[in-house]
């Protein structure tokens, strides 16, 4: 439980008021409905799944399973199952069997995709589907974490609080000085900067990012692999990407998929040098 | 941090556009009444009946106006069914203008005129009450927004948008018409309601009612402006043109665009029964052929010539439209659908942010040209900004200023 505490940030602390620290009885692990439980410094864990379309083996006995506050890279060949994998961790696709667990008690594979995105796993799809018409300001007011009922809407007012967390936002996504810039004006990488920013003030504890860079420059690609950097520990992360020099930036434990399970784990150098990664994917 | 400090964004009214409305409601009932009541019928500057009912009707075709832009200008949601709401308005407004004849109709009976015609010997159920002025302004309000309200729920809950959602709406206002122009539905069939007296006691033609009434209209319309830009400045605007442009990722921000679209769906169709209501006293007539597809297709018009999305072109709209109406149908009255169909495929092909956006273009083009000059005349003009930023965010600062967070962006770009 304290490990879960040390992975909340303050501003989740409103969350925590009926966990009952003081006199639980010496109940271990308070489960509460739609809480996240981090006691074992794993916030998701994907155990056996297999996922079939038409008799397609898209996943086969998929187990993986990610720490808190890791930055995870997932690399594998077209076809491998990597955005299947995705699917099956936001709710969108059921797996024929298998468990999916966010923290040690959130079945994923019982919640609707509203409840998955609400229990804190965010999601960044290939294509920024941002607010064109709306300034980044207003992406980014948008996207807080809020009440979102309407009437609480027509008489919202931003709370100087609310300034300084958008602020903090623009300046961990480098966009400060395009406040006030209509977002479909923005560069192609400032625009998939966005909705990382717009992912970030939905306060996720989990990040999956589709292809983040691509399309990028290389410079552009440069400093996101700096953002992503900046966010692990905060934030756990699990990137897909095909691009090997910000695999490489990103330094991180790197998963290799082929064929719908894993192939092999480790860092970049050592899954590189693995014969059958050669095989498959890298020495093509 | 300094950047973000636009409280611009928040400002519903500027000074300048409420320095307009001080202005219009001055008009409305200042100037006006001096002009149509005080001036003698032979001065020049005498406002006559007919301009002063033709004013009036136009203000309230400019307030649905009005409330249909904010649907489809700001919601993406077009409806073409608009008028039923107007009409219902007006006739449950007419319910008390009926009933406020009291004995001084044809048949001298305290039932309106057409229940003794048709030989009915008691007021049906839905009549009772509308005596009372305060019953029947409920009835004004209420009705229409309870039918929006069940309407909107079911077709937003469907995710019924685009053109299914304007052929339903013209189904339903088509569906209420001809349920109107039976007898035996209680509201007069096809002759409606007409040949009222007088409305809380004043006589109804006479000039200080007209010009209370045309105040009235004035300030409804101001106020339905004031109400939309208070709610497209709100956070709750803001929700509903994300809604317009990209409704799934809204939903994924974890917004429930059901009960946006339904909130500002359902004050739209409040908004139009109260000009339905402010009309019907001053025409004289309300009947089921105000439910007709054609004229909730024209309100449709009105908005496309103003300028979706302005809030103020709207009211440009309808009365560019009305007073063409106005002069063509009695100069060339076989003429007027044709004309109104070509103007709208003008405005369709070359004007696709109506009169308002021609203007705000012809705005930005003179304000882009001087600056031009500006910058020649700056003869050892530094290098150009090494950010890209400036010039596309001009462009664009033109082209958003329709959300009315124009100046905000001005002002940070």
């Amino acid at each position: 439980m304290k490990v879960a505490a040390k992975v909340t940030r303050p501003a989740d602390a409103g969350e925590r008021e009926n966990w009952d620290d003081s006199g639980s009885g010496g109940m271990a692990h308070p489960v509460t409905e739609g809480e996240l439980d981090l006691s074992h410094g794993v916030i998701l864990y994907l155990d056996d799944i297999t996922v079939s379309f038409d008799g397609f083996r898209a996943l086969n006995k998929l187990t993986l399973s990610i720490d808190v506050g890791e930055l995870r890279c997932v690399i594998g060949p077209n076809g491998a199952g990597k955005t299947t994998m995705m699917d099956v961790i936001t709710g969108k696709t059921r797996p024929d069997s298998g468990t999916a667990f966010f923290g040690q008690t959130m079945d994923l594979t019982k919640l609707a995709e509203a409840e998955i995105a609400h229990a804190g796993i965010g999601r960044k799809f290939q294509k920024p589907t941002i607010f064109e018409h709306h300034t980044v300001f207003e992406n980014l007011e948008l996207a807080m974490k809020t009440d979102k009922r309407v009437r609480r809407s027509l008489f919202a007012r931003l709370r100087s609080e609310d300034y300084d967390r958008i602020a903090q936002t623009l300046t961990t996504i480098r966009l400060e000085h395009e406040a006030d810039r209509e977002a479909g004006l923005l560069s192609h990488g400032q625009k998939q900067w966005l909705e990382i920013g717009m992912l970030l003030m939905q306060e996720p504890r989990l990040l999956l990012l589709d292809e983040p860079v691509a399309g990028m420059t290389d410079d552009e690609t440069e400093r996101t692999a700096e953002l992503f950097v900046s966010l692990a520990g905060q934030h756990s992360l699990m990137v897909v990407e095909h691009d090997m020099a910000f695999v490489e930036a990103l330094g991180g434990k790197v998963t290799v998929l082929h064929e719908g399970s894993v192939l092999a784990e480790g860092d970049l150098a050592s899954v590189q040098a693995d014969p059958r990664v050669i095989e498959v994917y890298l020495g093509r | 941090m300094t950047r973000i400090t636009t409280d611009a964004r928040t400002v519903a009214l500027t000074r300048k556009s409420r320095l307009l409305l001080m202005g219009g409601l001055a008009l409305a009932w200042g100037v006006v009444p001096l002009l149509a009541l005080v001036l003698p019928a032979g001065n020049p500057l005498h406002l006559s009946d007919y301009a002063l009912t033709l004013t009036g009707k136009i203000l309230c075709y400019a307030t649905v106006a009005v409330a249909l832009d904010l649907i489809w200008g700001y919601a993406g949601i077009l409806s073409l069914g608009h008028g039923l709401f107007f009409a219902l308005g007006g006739y449950a407004f007419g319910m008390y203008l009926m009933r406020s004849i009291g004995r001084d109709g044809n048949y001298q009976s305290d039932l309106p005129d057409f229940m003794v015609f048709l030989d009915w010997k008691e007021l049906p159920w839905f009549w009772h009450g509308t005596d009372s002025f305060v019953w029947s302004m409920l009835l004004v309000l209420l009705v229409p927004a309870a039918l929006a309200w069940v309407f909107g729920f079911f077709a937003f809950r469907s995710r019924i948008k685009g053109v299914y959602f304007s052929i339903i709406t013209q189904a339903l206002t088509y569906a209420a018409m001809l349920l109107f122009f039976r007898n035996e539905t209680g509201f007069g069939g096809n002759n409606g309601f007409t040949d009222f007296k007088r409305v809380l006691g004043f006589p109804i033609t006479a000039p200080e009612t007209r010009v209370v009434l045309f105040g009235l209209s004035a300030t409804l319309l101001m106020g339905a402006i004031v109400l939309g830009r208070v709610l497209i400045t709100s956070k709750f605007g803001r929700v509903l043109m994300a809604t317009r442009d990209a409704e799934s990722r809204v939903m994924f921000l974890g917004y429930q665009p059901l009960y946006y679209k339904l909130t500002v769906w359902t004050l739209s169709a409040m908004l139009c029964a109260l000009a339905g209501a402010l009309y019907v006293p001053q025409v004289g007539i309300i009947n089921p052929s105000e439910m007709s597809p054609a004229n909730s297709i024209e309100i449709a018009i009105w908005v496309a010539v103003g300028g979706r999305g302005t809030l103020i072109g709207p009211v440009f709209g309808a009365a560019i439209v009305n007073l063409a109406k106005s002069w063509f149908t009695m100069s060339f009255p076989e003429y007027w659908l044709f004309f109104l169909g070509l103007m709208f495929i003008l405005v369709t092909l070359w004007l696709p942010d109506g009169v308002v956006g021609l203007w705000r273009k012809l705005r930005a083009g003179r304000a882009a040209r001087r600056a031009a000059a500006d910058t020649a005349a700056a003869t050892v003009a530094p290098p150009a900004p090494t950010t890209p930023a400036p010039a596309p965010a001009a462009g664009g600062g033109d082209k958003s200023a329709a959300p009315g967070v124009s100046g905000a962006i001005a002002k940070g770009a």
